[in-house]
C-alpha cells in the first residue's frame, strides 16, 4: 500500500511560515492498495488538496474512515471535491455510537446555519456506516477498527495488506488513568491496532509539561507516544497529531526528545509532515 | 489482525481505570460475567487481592465468596445483583452475606448495573459494595 499524509496537524488548521515544513493542515492520510482502491482516513482540512490531487482520475469508489467527529476531523469532507461528483460511490466510516446512527451525527455539519447545502443535496449521495466491531474487508485490505481512548465515540483503525499493517490512531490519550510502562497490554487502549505494525501514526500532541495541563483533553505526550509505540512493538513510529501552537523549530524539538527516549523504543521515530509517504 | 494478545473493550478498560482510583470497593466482570478486576477498596471486604485471585468465570466468583441472605441460605448467580444486571439489563441491588478469602463472615451490600454499548449489547457489568454497618448504627 502507498501512503501519503495530506495534513497532521491538531485540532485546528495552522497555516503560516512557522508551520510550513510540517505543515498546518489538520489530519488526513490516503491509503492507495495494490488493486487501487482508495482509503482516506481523516478528513481535516488535508482532504481538500488530496481532492484536489486526485482530479478527475478518482476511482468510481472511494472509503473515507472518520476517527470521531471532532472538527478538525471532519472538516475538509465538504470541500473534497469528489463529494460533489454524482458518479462517485463515496463510503463514509465513522465511529458508531451508542445513541445515534453516523449520519445523523453527521448532518448538521451539512446543514445550516454551519453550511449552505444539505446532506441530502450532496451529488454523490455519501453513505454513512458504523464501523463494524469486527475486522472487515476494503479491496486488498482488512480494516479494523478499535473504540479507544477520547472524548466522545473515537474509533483508530489498522489497515492491513500483504502482511504489513497501518496503524492510525491520531487522536488518543492512552495514558489516561493507565502507567503505560507497566500495565498488562490487553488493558491499554488501542494497543491490538498497534501491535507489530509496519507503521504507527499515533497522536504526539503535547511535551511532557504541557500534558501534565491537559490530562483528560484526549491525547498524548511524546512519552506516552514512544512508550505505546514500544509496547505494541511498531516498527516505525510517526508522530502525528501536531499541536497548532507548536512551530516548526518546536517540533524538531519534540522530535529530538522523542528519539532520545526511544533508544529502546521503536526501530524508527519520525515527526509526519504534509507529503510524506510511506511504501508498505 | 493479530490475535495474540487480545483486547479488552474500551468500556472495560475505562472501568478498571475508574475503579483503580475510587476508595470505594468495586468489582468488574466482563461480557461472558469474568471477573476481570476488582480494586484495592475491594480486598478488606472479600479478604483476598485481586492478585490472588486473578480472573475468576462466573461460577467460580458466584462460589468463591459463598454468598447467602440473611438466613443463611445461599444465593444463586443470578439472583445476586450482577447476576441480575447481566440478566435483565438493568440495574439491581441487594443485601446478602459473605465469607471473604480470609474466612471472616461480612453482611454487604451491593449495586450492580450493565455496560451496554447498545440497547442489546453488554460489554460487562460493574458492581459497587460495601460492608453494612452492625446492627443498631448507620455507618458513617
Amino acid at each position: 500500500m502507498k501512503v501519503r499524509v495530506w495534513g497532521c496537524r491538531g485540532s485546528l488548521a495552522s497555516p503560516g511560515p512557522e508551520t510550513v515544513r510540517f505543515g498546518g493542515q489538520t489530519s488526513c492520510v490516503s491509503v492507495q492498495l495494490s488493486d487501487g482502491s482508495l482509503l482516506i482516513l481523516d478528513a481535516g482540512s488535508g482532504i481538500r488538496p488530496l481532492g484536489m490531487a486526485l482530479g478527475g482520475d478518482h476511482p468510481e469508489r472511494i472509503d473515507v474512515f472518520i476517527t470521531h467527529l471532532h472538527t478538525d476531523h471532519i472538516e475538509g469532507l465538504r470541500f473534497f471535491d469528489p463529494i460533489w461528483d454524482p458518479s462517485v460511490e463515496l463510503n463514509v466510516w465513522g465511529p458508531p455510537s451508542p445513541i445515534r446512527g453516523l449520519r445523523s451525527r453527521i448532518a448538521p455539519y451539512f446543514a445550516p446555519p454551519f453550511f449552505p447545502v444539505h446532506l441530502r443535496s450532496i451529488p454523490s449521495h455519501p453513505e454513512f456506516r458504523d464501523t463494524p466491531t469486527r475486522t472487515w474487508r476494503i479491496g486488498s485490505a482488512a480494516v479494523t477498527a478499535q473504540l479507544v481512548k477520547h472524548p466522545g465515540p473515537t474509533v483508530g483503525y489498522r489497515v492491513e495488506e500483504n502482511g504489513h499493517a497501518l496503524a492510525y490512531l491520531p487522536d488518543h490519550e492512552p495514558a489516561l488513568g493507565s502507567d503505560l510502562s507497566t500495565v498488562g497490554t490487553e488493558w491499554i487502549s488501542g494497543f491490538a491496532l498497534a501491535e507489530g505494525s509496519t507503521v504507527l501514526l499515533h497522536d504526539a500532541q503535547y511535551t511532557k509539561a504541557e500534558y501534565d495541563e491537559r490530562v483528560g483533553w484526549g491525547h498524548s505526550s511524546t512519552e506516552d507516544a514512544v512508550t505505546f509505540g514500544r509496547r505494541a512493538g511498531a516498527e516505525r513510529l510517526v508522530l502525528f497529531h501536531h499541536d497548532p501552537l507548536h512551530t516548526d523549530t518546536q517540533l524538531e524539538g519534540v522530535l529530538a526528545r522523542a528519539k532520545e527516549l526511544s533508544a529502546s523504543g521503536p526501530d524508527e521515530v519520525e515527526l509526519a509532515r504534509e507529503g510524506m509517504t510511506f511504501e508498505l | 489482525m493479530a490475535e495474540a494478545h487480545p483486547q479488552r473493550n474500551l468500556i472495560l478498560i475505562l472501568a478498571r481505570d475508574l475503579a483503580s482510583r475510587l476508595a470505594t470497593p468495586v468489582f468488574v466482570v466482563d461480557h461472558e460475567g469474568t471477573l476481570v478486576y476488582f480494586n484495592e477498596a475491594a480486598e478488606p471486604v472479600l479478604g483476598r487481592t485481586y492478585a490472588e485471585t486473578g480472573e475468576l468465570r462466573a461460577g467460580g466468583w458466584a462460589t468463591e465468596w459463598s454468598p447467602t441472605d440473611d438466613e443463611g441460605r445461599p444465593i444463586p448467580l443470578e439472583d445476586l445483583p450482577l447476576g441480575v444486571a447481566f440478566r435483565e439489563g438493568r440495574a439491581s441491588h441487594r443485601s446478602f452475606r459473605i465469607v471473604g478469602g480470609d474466612r471472616v463472615a461480612r453482611a454487604i451490600e451491593a449495586t450492580a448495573f450493565p455496560l451496554l454499548i447498545r440497547e442489546d449489547e453488554i460489554v460487562g457489568a460493574i458492581a459497587v459494595f460495601w460492608e453494612r454497618p452492625p446492627e443498631g448504627t448507620t455507618g458513617r
